[in-house]
């Protein structure tokens, strides 16, 4: 093997595990901070790669350039995303806070396929592409080859990440948030309105989803309104795998998952036996074992929880 | 009118009364205590009025306003404060995130300083850390500021507990059991502890107690709950006399004699 694959595996395995690791993050503040498992979160990244896909649209057709297309873009898909989000917030799990958690997973269930039929019924179930806002270009270095929008993902998401990070660990939300984290009832003792943090992580979260949505167009310009159920699959073991509570341990087993997934392909197809669609079967395997020696996750304490008051 | 004024307030739990008709006035500055055997309603009485659970019956009023049903986090910035009996600190977060925490409502920063440091953010968590030490300070735990709570000893835990409660600023301070578990030593620590709060701050304390010594040393009023109905009130001494408050504590004495 030589060294060019290896290293474009590696990208690949980054770039993966970007996706991954940046939709991740909003499983896991969302499983955190309210013991609460949003499944329509894959399907709210699918949303925001279509109103990415809207809003790029209608400002290519004013034939703006493609450096002011892209921001505006970013910005606009975010917000409108975070919208979604905190509304799904409001209507499908406040209501349903102090219901079973089986009740509130379904809510999630339910709510994903709202969306994807919803997104199948304004724009119908062809494929569309997703415009091509940054050109991409091929570096060369050395006898690596790399395209410059596998470069900006990375970067782009270990920023996002870096930043979440930041606002976890620094500002009064954050602090907020990991004490809803640990003990909930009590917060509200302090004066914190726990709603309004609630809606601040659905509404973070679903922006971060934009965020990945626009990267994964950019990457593979093909959508479809199912592409969110896997990506969400995947992203929930990433965040389950991380540990709760744990930002940094959603992002690294979410690049954990994309290393493991594109070097198993990478062995599998270079065993004569074996195809690259025994990818995911090995793959998670792996993950299974992993989480059989730590269940509570990479970095999640061991945690018994007290919800009585 | 007396700062807090519950008139009335009842609660059930289903078809158990797990309170009746219970009222209560603390004028600013008092010392009111709670005592009954276990399962009595205290803790109950508690959750009613700092609002995580709301009155069947009855009104509770605060500083003049009717505070019946409204958000813990409200009731919370209007100046109540509260420990619990199981100590309910956020395990992984040190002592000073602890404190800070509790300044919540008094940051009024905006999304753009949480994530680009504006001065009006930095001068903000300046003088919150300042007074958390300060508090610390007080309660002689400033030593672990960077410790995470559950490395703390049991004594410093209930007392960050307790800073964690008093820097919200409140007027009136709900003791749940603050000295449960407690050596006689960390019994007496505890007493001055409360005794240095309410004498420095001249605060209201509403306090849930078993230990009897607590509630003679600190308190002017006390209430006898068991089954949700007060069954004796008066001076600690008074209480403490009642032949009612030791039938419902240690059985009918009568019948063993």
């Amino acid at each position: 093997m030589n060294v060019d694959i290896l290293v474009q595996n590696i990208f690949n395995a980054l770039q993966f595990g970007s996706f991954y690791a940046i939709i991740a993050l909003g499983y896991s503040m969302v499983y955190s901070i309210l013991m609460l498992f949003n499944f329509a979160h894959g399907d709210i990244f699918m949303t925001g790669t279509y109103i990415a896909l809207g809003v790029a649209t209608v400002l290519l057709g004013w034939a703006l350039p493609t450096w002011v297309v892209l921001p505006m873009t970013i910005l606009l898909a975010m917000a409108l995303t975070s919208v979604i989000g905190m509304v799904v917030e409001r209507v499908g799990y406040r209501p349903l806070r102090d219901a079973p958690r089986a009740s509130a997973a379904i809510t999630g269930l339910m709510i994903g396929i709202m969306l994807e039929t919803g997104v199948l019924a304004l724009v119908g179930g062809q494929k569309v592409a997703f415009p091509e806002l940054i050109k991409t270009e091929t570096i060369h270095l050395g006898q690596i080859t790399l395209t410059n929008i596998k470069v900006m993902i990375v970067v782009a998401s270990l920023v996002m990440m870096a930043g979440m990070h930041q606002f976890v660990k620094r500002t009064k939300w954050g602090m907020a948030m990991r004490a809803m984290a640990y003990d909930f009832p009590v917060v509200p003792l302090m004066g914190v309105p726990i709603n309004n943090i609630a809606r601040l992580t659905f509404g973070m979260g679903s922006g971060l989803a934009a965020v990945a949505g626009i990267m994964f167009g950019l990457a593979y310009p093909i959508l479809n309104p199912y592409m969110g159920i896997v990506y969400g699959w995947k992203a929930f073991v990433a965040a389950i795998l991380g540990g709760r509570g744990s930002i940094m341990g959603a992002c690294i087993a979410g690049y954990m998952l994309g290393f493991i997934e594109v070097f198993v392909t990478m062995i599998a197809s270079s065993v004569p036996w074996m195809s690259p669609s025994w990818r995911d079967l090995i793959s998670y395997s792996i993950i299974l074992g992993i989480l059989v020696f730590r269940p509570h996750g990479l970095f999640g304490e061991s945690y018994s929880a007290k919800l009585r008051l | 009118m007396a700062m807090l004024e519950v008139t009335n307030m009842g609660h059930n739990f289903g078809g158990l009364r797990a309170v009746d008709e219970f009222n209560l006035s603390i004028d600013p500055g008092q010392v009111v205590g709670l005592i009954g055997p276990n399962g009595a309603g205290k803790t109950t009485i508690f959750n009613l009025i700092s609002g995580i659970y709301c009155p069947t019956d009855g009104e509770v009023t605060f500083d003049g306003q009717n505070i019946t049903g409204m958000r813990p986090n409200e009731i919370a910035s209007l100046g109540l404060a509260r420990t619990f009996q199981e100590m309910r600190l956020w395990r992984h977060m040190t002592v000073l995130d602890h404190i800070m925490m509790a300044r919540y409502s008094k940051f009024t920063y905006g999304l753009i300083g949480a994530f680009f440091g504006t001065p009006k953010r930095i001068r903000e968590e300046a003088e919150a850390k300042e007074m958390s030490y300060e508090y610390l300070k007080l309660f002689g735990v400033d030593q672990y500021a960077d410790d995470y709570v559950t490395n703390l000893p049991y004594g410093a835990q209930r007392r960050v507990e307790m800073a964690r409660a008093l820097v919200t600023e409140p007027k009136v301070l709900f003791l749940d059991e603050p000295t449960v578990g407690m050596t006689p030593e960390e019994l007496d620590d505890m007493i001055e502890v409360i005794r240095g709060v309410h004498e420095r701050f001249s605060l209201a304390i509403f306090l849930i107690e078993h230990r009897l010594k607590v509630v003679r040393e600190l308190c002017q009023q006390v209430k006898c709950l068991n089954f949700g109905q007060v069954l004796s009130e008066g001076t600690p001494e008074e209480v403490q006399d009642d032949p009612k408050v030791i039938e419902a504590y240690l059985g009918d004495t009568k019948a063993v004699v």
